[in-house]
């Protein structure tokens, strides 16, 4: 018999409120932890924002000797680089801790979650809550201010409206890909690393345009995790760039939906990733 | 010296038992492998010869790399994450109630992790990177061979650097912060951002004398043919003599530190 989830045992709608108030409650634990020694909290952010910032100083480096890459000029690229950023982020912030789980199942402190009345994903999420991941939002913030303020672009309302929502929806997919890499840890321990291929690594491919890849990936990144949405191609029609596949035009308008779909098939995983798990011990 | 080179292989074997965790590095360096020379190439394909690399040699680069990254522990994972625990625990006082070396002892450790991560974590990412694009691999087994010494003394430099960055957990006690910035620094002089090659005027001239240079950059133009004769001679002097200087400067520290050392309890 699998471990029981309050999830499951409830009503869904009554479980997932029960979660959220469970999630607030540990973050808010935590914070309080981390402003005992606000000096050091300070001093973290700032490495968080500089360590987050060198990818981007990379390619100011890049620009030293080059006009453009890819076909797109250092605004273009900043605009795509801050809202990716932003969105990691923020789903880093809220749900990065779960990348944390393979160690858990491993030493078997897991097993002490399951027993509290709270749903385990929700406390998972927000173990060890990092606030000094702020840092790395307000360095994606930042460089994303500097891509609108400087990329040409014609702004309409509509395009104005579709920053936001691709943050946001981009926070949520990005949120779904921790969480489904999560249960996968329940069956592979120590892969923590093939999450962070694909969360760190697709932060790190959505930072350049799609011109710079070959198709293979570009397709992958479209139709099997798909990544796309959270910056290329909503940001490619503020643009009014073409998108390298074959895609129809209204396509840029559906990251919200994709983001949904994602968070559906992330919590199908993560249930099935608990009810195949096992305890260590004999 | 038979008993460094026991911990050595006891070392490496630990690391041997990881074998998931390997695949999974694997995995993740082959991915940033691929990312990043797709990006290379469209830099190379805007600036052909840039940094005095071609197209091929420049994605060479990025491959080395991620070879080297877990290996020369570049951007941490080390055994200065153990060292600093147990001088946090005090647990250091047993290390240094055993009849050997502390900093040779560390240094066989961290080699043993080393060599690990070079066979486990280095090899399989560049020849899955050598079936996907062109690499610029050396023809002679003369250059196989130079370019191994410069690896095996990328990693001592890189012991010698996390070594200093342990200690400073005896006056510090939480030597996380310090461990992060010698991440950062390393990540950023090592030239895994980007060649150091390219980095332009006196922040390229600073970046390439720095020690961290030792830990890719150096091996890297070795492997590519960039150093060749005489080239080869000067990047083995600027890596030993880093190398040296920062094992005796790590001396000094530890003579320093282990006169802190107070025993509690009893």
């Amino acid at each position: 018999m699998g471990p029981l989830d309050p999830w499951e045992r409830q009503g869904r709608w009554a479980g997932a409120v029960d979660g959220l108030r469970a999630y607030w409650l540990i973050v808010a634990m935590w914070v309080r932890s981390t402003m005992a020694y606000r000096a050091s909290f300070v001093l973290t952010v700032i490495t968080s924002f500089a360590i987050t910032g060198f990818d981007f100083l990379a390619i100011l480096l890049m620009f030293v000797h080059i006009d453009s890459l890819g076909g797109y000029g250092l605004a273009e690229i900043a605009f795509l680089y801050g809202a990716a950023a932003t969105s990691f982020g923020l789903s880093d912030l809220f749900m990065g801790s779960t990348e944390r789980l393979g160690r858990r199942v491993r030493d078997g402190t897991l097993d002490t979650l399951l027993v509290r009345p709270a749903p385990v994903l929700a406390q998972v999420a927000a173990d060890r809550f990092a606030l000094r991941r702020v840092g790395r939002i307000t360095q994606g913030l930042v460089v994303l201010g500097y891509g609108l303020a400087s990329v040409d672009v014609d702004w309409s309302p509509l395009k104005v409206l579709m920053v936001p929502m691709m943050v946001l929806s981009g926070a949520v997919i990005f949120s779904a890909v921790f969480v489904a890499g999560a249960a996968f840890q329940f069956w592979a321990q120590d892969a923590s690393e093939v999450q962070n291929a694909v969360t760190y690594g697709g932060n790190t491919i959505l930072q350049y345009p799609p011109t710079v890849f070959g198709g293979d990936l570009v397709r992958g990144v479209t139709f099997v995790v798909p990544l796309a949405f959270v910056n290329w191609l909503p940001a490619l029609a503020v643009l009014e760039r073409p998108y390298p596949l074959d895609v129809p035009h209204w396509v840029a308008y559906l990251p919200p939906l994709v983001a949904a779909v994602c968070c559906w098939l992330a919590l199908l995983a993560w249930r099935a990733g608990l009810r195949s798990y096992r305890s260590t011990g004999s | 010296m038979r008993l460094y080179g026991v911990v050595l292989v006891g070392w490496f074997r630990r690391y041997a038992t990881y074998r998931m965790a390997t695949a999974a590095g694997v995995f993740t360096n082959t991915v940033f492998g691929f990312i990043m020379a797709y990006a290379y190439i469209a830099l190379w394909d805007e600036r052909p010869q840039l940094g005095g690399y071609d197209v091929s040699q420049a994605v060479t680069y990025v491959w080395l790399g991620q070879a080297l990254l877990a290996a020369g522990a570049l951007m941490g994972g080390g055994f200065e994450v153990e060292l600093i625990e147990r001088i946090r625990t005090g647990d250091i006082a047993i290390d240094l109630y055993r009849p050997a070396d502390l900093q040779l002892w560390w240094l066989a450790c961290d080699l043993g992790r080393g060599l690990f991560q070079l066979v486990g974590r280095g090899v399989i990412p560049m020849a899955i990177g050598a079936l996907a694009f062109d690499l610029a691999l050396p023809g002679s087994v003369l250059t196989w061979v130079a370019f191994s010494g410069c690896v095996a003394l990328a990693l001592v430099v890189s012991f010698a650097l996390r070594f200093l960055v342990a200690l400073s957990a005896f006056w510090l006690l939480d030597g996380a912060g310090v461990a992060q910035l010698s991440w950062l620094a390393g990540m950023f002089f090592s030239g895994m951002l980007l060649p150091l090659t390219l980095f332009p005027g006196v922040l390229g001239e600073v970046a390439r004398a720095l020690p961290w240079s030792a830990l890719l950059q150096v091996p890297a133009d070795v492997f590519l043919g960039q150093r060749t004769g005489w080239g080869v001679v000067e990047a083995y002097a600027f890596q030993a003599g880093w190398a040296l200087a920062l094992l005796a400067l790590g001396r000094l520290v530890q003579t320093a530190a282990t006169r802190r050392v107070v025993v509690q309890g009893g």
